[in-house]
C-alpha cells in the first residue's frame, strides 16, 4: 500500500506552513486525474451551479408574482430565463450525471479507474471551462468596459433572433463558444464511460450482471455520442454565421429558420433522455437495496432503456408540432412520442413490482426514490397529453409545458440526483448526511415542488405562455402565479438545508462505514471513502449482487440467474 | 371540414368537473372571456381540441389512478415493521408473463390514443377553405402584428377584426401568416391552436368563432426583448359590426385645419419612415399602420389603452410602456408632441 | 482490507477478455463524428438549389486525382498496420510516410481548389448558401485530414526516432481507424457535393 487515499498537504514536509499546505491540496484537486476525485469535482461543480439557477429561477418568480412588476427589466429576464435553462442542462445536468457516471462506474464495474484518466480530466475541465465562459458573458457580453450582457434568446435560441441584425453585441457568441467547449468535454466524458463499462470490468462482470447503474450510464453515453454532437454541429454553424457571414439560418439569403429548430431539437429531444436515463440508473439501484428485493426483470430494464433510447432519437419534432409541418409528419412524430410511453411504462412497473412483497425502508434516498415515481408518473403522463399534437398546438409554449419537464427536470431527475447524494454521500465522505435534515430537506422541497409545478399545469390551462417578462393583471392569473412564486421560495429553503446537510455532516455526521446502507454493489465493499486503487484486490464476481452473495452463502443469486 | 360540430352539453359539463376538481377558477361559458381558457373554446378548432383533450385526460386520469393507486398500496402494505423487519423478504427476479401483459396494455392504449390523434389533426389541418372565408395576411413583426386583408384592401394593426361565423353563412377567418423579422407565434386560446410564424415558411390557420366580442391572446414563441408585450385582440363582430368597420377602414382620413401643424412636424420628422397613414406622404412599413389609429382601443400591441395621455406619453418615449420597442423616443420638444398628437386624434 | 472483500469467491474464468479500450474509445468517437458530419451533410443537401444570388455548384471541377490520392492513403496506412503487427519496422515507416504524403496532396489539392473558385469564381462562404455549405462541409472534412495528419506526423517522428515498437501495433490500429473513417467520409462529402449536388 504506497498510496495514500487522501494526499495529505505537508505530510512530507518537516515544517508545513498552512498557506503551503493549502497551496498543495489545492494543486493535487487541480492536477487529479482519479476518477474519484473528478467525479466529486463534478458533483460539487455541479451544485454550485444548481445554486446560481435556482437564484436565477428565484428571482425570474419573484418578477412574476405580481403583473406588471419592475422587479426585473425585460432584458434582465430575457437573460435570466435563458441563463437559467441553459446553467440548468449544461452547468448543472450533465455534469451531476457525468460525475456521478465517474464516481462510481468503476467502482461498480471493479476497476481501478476509469479507462482514460487524463481524458477524464481533460474533459471536466473542459466542462468547467465551458461554464465559465458562459456565465463570463455576464461580464464581458459587450466587452469588458461597460456593463456586459449574457445571453438572451432563449435556451432554444430559434434562429434568426440569434443572428447578428436582431442579437448585435457577443451574448449570443458566448452562449454558442461556451456550448461548442462544453460539447467537447461531454463527448470525452461518455467516451470514457463507455470504454470505461465496455473494458474495464473486473472478472465475472459480464454485461449483464452489470448493475442497472452502469447500464444506464452505457445508453446515456451512447445516446451523448449521438445528440450533443449535432448541436456541436448547429452551433460551429450558427458560429459561422455570426463571425464569417454564412448563411445557413440566414432567413435573408434563402436560410431557413426551420433548419435550426430540426437540428436543436435533433439534440435538444434526446438530450432530455440522456439527463433522465441515469436518474433511472439511480432509482434501479436505490429501489432495491431499500426495498430489501432484487430489480424485478433486471433484463426487461435494460432492453427497456436501450428501447428508449432508440425510441428518443426519433421524437424530436413533437416540439414543433405548431411549425405548420404537413399532418402526415405530424401523425409520424405523435405515434412516436407516444411509444416512448411504453418502454418508460415498463419500468415504472417493474420499479413497482421491485417494491411489491419488499421490506421497505424509507431513510430519505428511498424517500426521495419514491416520490420521483409519482412525480415521473405525472410527468409521463402530461408528456402523452403534449404528443396530441391538436392539444399541443394549445398546450405548446405554454405553463403548461414548463410545468411538464419541470416536472421531469427537477420533479424526477432532480429528485433522483438528491437521492443518489443520501445514497452515495457516505461512501464518498466517510460520514452519513443528516437523516434529520435529509427529512425536512425532502418534506420541505416536496411541498415547495408541488405547491410551484402542480399549479404551473392550470395557468398554462388559462393561457399563459412561457418566456414573458410580466402579464396583464386582467388575465386571471395573478392569484396562480402568487402560489407559484411562493412555492419556489420554499423549494429555495430546502436546497438551503440541503446544502447545509452537506457541509455540516461533512464534518460532524455520522461516520459511515463501508456498507451503510447494506446494500450489494461492488462499490460497497471497499472502505468509504475508497482508497486511490478502489480495490486491494481485483474483485471477481458470479452474479448481479456480489455482495448479497457474500452475505447469503446459502442462498446466492447466482443459483437463479441466468 | 367539420363545420357545424356543436358541443355537447355534457362534455363542458365534464370539463367543468374536472376544472373544479383541479380547482382552476374560471367557470366555463359560451362566448369571449378574459381568461384565455383553452377550456372555454368558442372556434371550431379549439372545440375539437377541447373535445380530443377531455377524451386524451380520461384516459391518462385512469391510468394515473390504477398506477398511483398501487404505488400508494405498495408503499403502505410493504413498509417495513414489526420484529421480522431484519429478515430480508423472498426475493424474485421476474415474471415474463407478468411483464408482457404491462407491454401489450400500453401498447393498446397507445394504439387508441394515436388513432383519435391523428383524425383530429387531419379535420383541423387539411380543412378545405371554403369560398366564403375571409381571407387575411398576419405578419408578426418584433413586437407588434400587422393585418393585411388583400381582398377588402386594409390594413391595420394589434386588433384583428373579424365577422362572426353562423351555422347558415359560415365564414371562417382563413389566416395567412407570415414573419418580417424572427419567429413568433400567433396564439387565441380560445379560437384555436397556436401557429408560428417563421421567416420563409409560410403558415395558415384558420377560425370560425360565433358568438360576437372581444377574443385575448399573444404571442407565443420567444421572439426578443419584448415578445411579453406583443398581445393580440380579436374583435369577432356582428355582420353589421364588421362591415361598419370595413367601410371605416376603407374611407381615406379627412382633411382636419386644426389638426394640420401636427401633420406638418408628423410628415417632417421621422415618423414617415416607419409609418403610413393612407393618403399622406407617409408611406413608411417598418411600424404599424396609422391611418386610422383612432378606431383601436390599444396602442404598442396592447401595451396601454388608446387614451391621449397614454399616447402623448408613448410619443414622447415608447419606453414608457415598452422598454425595448423598436421605435425610438424621438426627442421632441413638448409643443411638438402636443402638435402630433392633436394629428393623430383625427385618425378615425 | 475488509473482510467482505477477501471472502469475494474466487471462480476460474481464464477466458475473461474485454474489447481493447482504445478500439471502444474511437468506435465511440467515430459515431459521435459521424452525427456532426451528418447534421452537415444534411444541411447542404437542404440548402442545394436555395442560393438566392451568385454562382452555383456548376462552377465546381471533380477532384478525381484527389480523391484517388485520399483513398489510396487508406490502403497505404493499412499496409502499415500490417507491418508493424509483423514488426517490420521499416515497412511500417515506409507505408506511413507514404500515407502522410498522400494525406498532404490531398490537402493540397484542395487548397488549390479553394483558390480557384476564391479569386475567379468570387466564391466565398458569405457569397451565398452554396458557398456557405461547401466551405462549411468540404472545410470540416479538411479539418480532420489536417488533425489526422498531425497524429500521423507524431508517430513519424516516434518512429524515426525508433521509440515506436511492434507492441504498439495496437496503439497504431486506433489511430488508424480514424485515418480510415477520414477517408470514408470523403466518400460521403464527395458524392454529395460534387455528383449528387452538382
Amino acid at each position: 500500500m504506497a498510496d495514500q487515499t487522501l494526499p495529505i498537504p505537508g505530510s512530507l514536509r518537516a515544517t508545513p506552513s498552512r498557506g503551503a499546505a493549502l497551496l498543495e491540496w489545492l494543486h493535487g484537486w487541480v492536477v487529479t486525474v482519479d476518477h474519484k476525485k473528478l467525479g466529486i469535482l463534478y458533483v460539487v461543480y455541479a451544485i454550485f451551479f444548481l445554486l446560481v439557477a435556482g437564484a436565477e429561477a428565484l428571482a425570474m418568480r419573484i418578477q412574476l408574482a405580481v403583473p406588471h412588476n419592475h422587479f426585473l427589466g425585460p432584458e434582465t429576464y430575457n437573460e435570466f430565463f435563458t441563463m437559467h435553462g441553459t446553467t440548468m442542462v449544461f452547468l448543472v445536468g450533465m455534469p451531476i450525471l457525468f460525475g456521478f457516471a465517474n464516481y462510481l462506474v468503476p467502482l461498480m464495474v471493479g476497476a481501478r479507474d476509469m479507462a482514460f484518466p487524463r481524458l477524464n480530466a481533460f474533459s471536466f475541465w473542459l466542462t468547467a471551462f465551458g461554464g465559465l465562459l458562459l456565465y463570463f458573458s455576464f461580464v464581458g457580453g459587450f466587452g469588458l468596459y461597460g456593463m456586459g450582457a449574457a445571453p438572451d434568446v432563449s435556451w432554444w435560441a430559434y434562429a434568426p433572433l440569434t443572428a447578428k441584425a436582431f442579437s448585435p453585441g457577443h451574448n449570443t457568441d458566448y452562449w454558442a463558444l461556451s456550448l461548442i467547449v462544453m460539447g467537447f468535454g461531454t463527448l470525452g466524458a461518455a467516451i470514457n464511460t463507455l470504454a470505461t463499462a465496455f473494458s474495464m470490468r473486473c472478472r465475472g462482470m459480464t454485461l449483464f450482471r452489470m448493475p442497472l447503474f452502469v447500464w444506464l450510464m452505457v445508453v446515456t453515453s451512447g445516446l451523448t455520442l449521438i445528440t450533443i454532437t449535432p448541436l456541436t454541429a448547429a452551433q460551429i454553424m450558427l458560429t459561422i454565421d455570426r463571425y464569417l457571414g454564412g448563411h445557413f439560418f440566414d432567413t435573408q439569403a434563402g436560410g431557413s429558420a426551420t433548419v435550426w429548430m430540426h437540428f436543436f431539437w435533433i439534440f435538444g429531444h434526446p438530450e432530455v433522455y440522456v439527463l433522465i436515463l441515469p436518474a433511472f440508473g439511480i432509482a434501479s439501484e436505490v429501489i432495491p437495496v431499500f426495498s430489501r428485493k432484487a430489480i424485478f426483470g433486471y433484463p426487461v430494464m435494460v432492453a427497456a432503456s436501450v428501447g428508449i433510447a432508440f425510441v428518443s432519437v426519433t421524437v424530436w419534432a413533437h416540439h414543433m408540432f405548431t411549425i405548420g409541418m404537413t399532418s402526415v409528419s405530424n401523425s409520424f412524430f405523435v405515434l412516436s412520442t407516444m411509444m416512448v410511453g411504453i418502454p418508460t411504462g415498463i419500468k415504472i412497473f417493474n420499479w413497482i413490482a421491485t417494491m411489491w412483497g419488499g421490506k421497505i425502508r424509507f431513510a430519505t434516498p428511498m424517500l426521495f426514490a419514491t416520490a420521483f415515481l409519482f412525480q415521473f408518473l405525472i410527468a409521463g403522463l402530461t408528456g402523452i397529453m403534449l404528443s396530441v399534437a391538436p392539444w399541443d398546438w394549445q398546450l405548446h409554449n405554454s405553463y403548461f409545458v414548463i410545468a411538464h419537464f419541470h416536472y421531469t427536470l427537477t420533479g424526477s431527475f432532480v429528485f433522483c440526483i438528491f437521492a443518489a447524494i443520501y445514497y452515495w454521500y457516505p461512501k464518498a465522505t466517510g460520514r452519513m448526511l443528516s437523516e434529520r435534515l435529509g427529512k425536512w430537506h425532502f418534506w420541505l422541497f416536496l411541498i415547495g415542488f408541488h405547491i410551484t409545478f402542480d399549479t404551473m399545469h392550470f395557468v398554462g390551462i388559462l393561457g399563459m405562455p412561457r418566456s414573458i417578462y410580466t402579464y396583464e393583471a386582467d388575465r386571471g392569473w395573478n392569484t396562480l402565479n402568487m402560489i407559484i412564486s411562493a412555492g419556489g421560495l420554499v423549494q429555495g429553503i430546502a436546497v438551503l438545508v440541503f446544502a447545509w446537510n452537506l457541509i455540516h455532516s461533512y464534518l460532524h455526521g455520522k461516520v459511515a462505514g463501508n456498507d451503510p446502507w447494506d446494500a450489494w454493489t461492488l462499490e460497497w465493499s471497499t472502505p468509504s471513502p475508497p482508497p486511490v486503487y478502489n480495490f486491494a484486490a481485483d474483485p471477481v464476481v458470479r452474479s448481479r449482487r456480489p455482495l448479497w452473495d457474500i452475505k447469503h452463502p446459502n442462498d446466492p443469486d447466482w443459483k437463479y440467474e441466468q | 371540414m367539420q363545420q357545424g360540430r356543436s358541443h355537447s352539453s355534457s362534455r363542458s359539463r365534464l370539463c367543468t368537473v374536472f376544472m373544479f376538481t383541479i380547482g382552476a377558477v374560471p367557470a366555463l361559458a359560451e362566448g369571449p372571456q378574459a381568461t384565455p381558457s383553452i377550456f372555454a373554446p368558442a372556434s371550431t378548432p379549439a372545440h375539437e381540441i377541447y373535445g380530443l383533450s377531455i377524451f386524451v385526460l380520461l384516459i391518462t386520469g385512469s391510468i394515473f389512478a390504477v398506477v398511483a393507486g398501487l404505488l400508494t398500496y405498495v408503499i403502505i402494505r410493504f413498509r417495513a415493521r414489526g420484529p421480522d423487519a431484519e429478515h430480508e423478504p423472498p426475493q424474485i427476479y421476474g415474471s415474463t408473463q407478468v411483464e408482457l401483459a404491462w407491454t401489450v396494455i400500453p401498447v393498446l392504449i397507445v394504439v387508441v390514443l394515436f388513432l383519435t390523434t391523428a383524425r383530429i389533426i387531419f379535420a383541423i389541418q387539411d380543412a378545405p377553405e371554403p369560398k366564403s372565408a375571409l381571407e387575411v395576411t398576419v405578419i408578426g413583426h418584433q413586437f407588434w402584428w400587422e393585418f393585411r386583408y388583400p381582398k377588402l384592401n386594409i390594413v391595420t394593426a394589434n386588433e384583428l377584426h373579424i365577422p362572426a361565423s353562423t351555422r347558415d353563412a359560415p365564414q371562417p377567418a382563413y389566416l395567412h401568416l407570415l414573419s418580417a423579422d424572427v419567429d413568433h407565434s400567433f396564439w387565441v386560446p380560445q379560437l384555436a391552436g397556436k401557429t408560428d410564424l417563421i421567416p420563409n415558411h409560410p403558415n395558415d390557420m384558420w377560425l370560425d368563432p360565433r358568438q360576437p366580442g372581444l377574443y385575448l391572446g399573444q404571442c407565443a414563441q420567444f421572439c426578443g426583448i419584448e415578445h411579453a408585450k406583443m398581445l393580440i385582440r380579436v374583435y369577432v363582430d356582428t355582420p353589421q359590426q364588421f362591415k361598419a368597420w370595413v367601410k371605416n377602414q376603407q374611407q381615406i382620413g379627412v382633411e382636419d385645419s386644426a389638426a394640420a401643424a401636427g401633420r406638418q412636424v408628423f410628415e417632417t420628422q421621422a415618423c414617415v419612415n416607419c409609418h403610413t397613414v393612407v393618403g399622406t406622404p407617409a408611406h413608411g412599413t417598418f411600424g404599424p399602420d396609422l391611418t386610422h389609429l383612432m378606431s383601436r382601443a390599444t396602442i404598442g400591441a396592447g401595451a396601454a389603452a388608446n387614451t391621449p395621455e397614454n399616447l402623448r406619453a408613448w410619443i414622447h418615449d415608447p419606453g414608457t410602456f415598452k422598454p425595448g420597442a423598436l421605435m425610438p423616443a424621438m426627442q421632441l420638444t413638448d409643443q411638438q408632441v402636443d402638435e402630433i398628437l392633436a394629428y393623430l386624434s383625427t385618425l378615425h | 482490507m475488509s473482510a467482505i472483500q477477501n471472502s469475494i469467491p474466487i471462480f476460474a474464468d481464464e477466458n475473461w477478455r474485454l474489447p481493447s479500450r482504445g478500439r471502444v474509445a474511437m468506435f465511440s468517437l467515430i459515431i459521435g463524428e459521424s452525427a456532426i458530419f451528418t447534421i452537415f451533410v444534411v444541411a447542404y443537401i437542404y440548402y442545394i438549389g436555395r442560393s438566392t444570388s451568385g454562382p452555383t455548384p456548376s462552377i465546381l471541377d471533380i477532384p478525381i486525382f484527389n480523391t484517388i490520392c485520399l483513398l489510396s492513403s487508406s490502403l497505404t496506412i493499412w499496409l502499415a498496420e500490417h507491418a508493424i503487427e509483423r514488426g517490420r519496422m521499416r515497412a511500417f515507416g515506409a507505408w506511413w510516410a507514404l500515407t502522410i504524403v498522400l494525406g498532404l496532396v490531398f490537402l493540397a489539392g484542395t487548397a488549390q481548389e479553394w483558390a480557384r473558385l476564391i479569386t475567379h469564381e468570387g466564391l466565398t462562404i458569405r457569397t451565398n448558401l452554396f458557398g456557405t455549405t461547401f466551405y462549411s462541409l468540404v472545410g470540416l472534412h479538411a479539418t480532420h485530414v489536417v488533425v489526422g495528419l498531425v497524429m500521423l506526423s507524431l508517430v513519424l517522428i516516434f518512429t524515426l526516432a525508433g521509440r515506436i515498437e511492434q507492441r504498439h501495433a495496437e496503439r497504431i490500429q486506433v489511430l488508424s481507424l480514424y485515418w480510415h473513417f477520414v477517408d470514408g467520409v470523403w466518400v460521403v462529402v464527395f458524392t454529395v457535393v460534387y455528383i449528387v449536388g452538382r
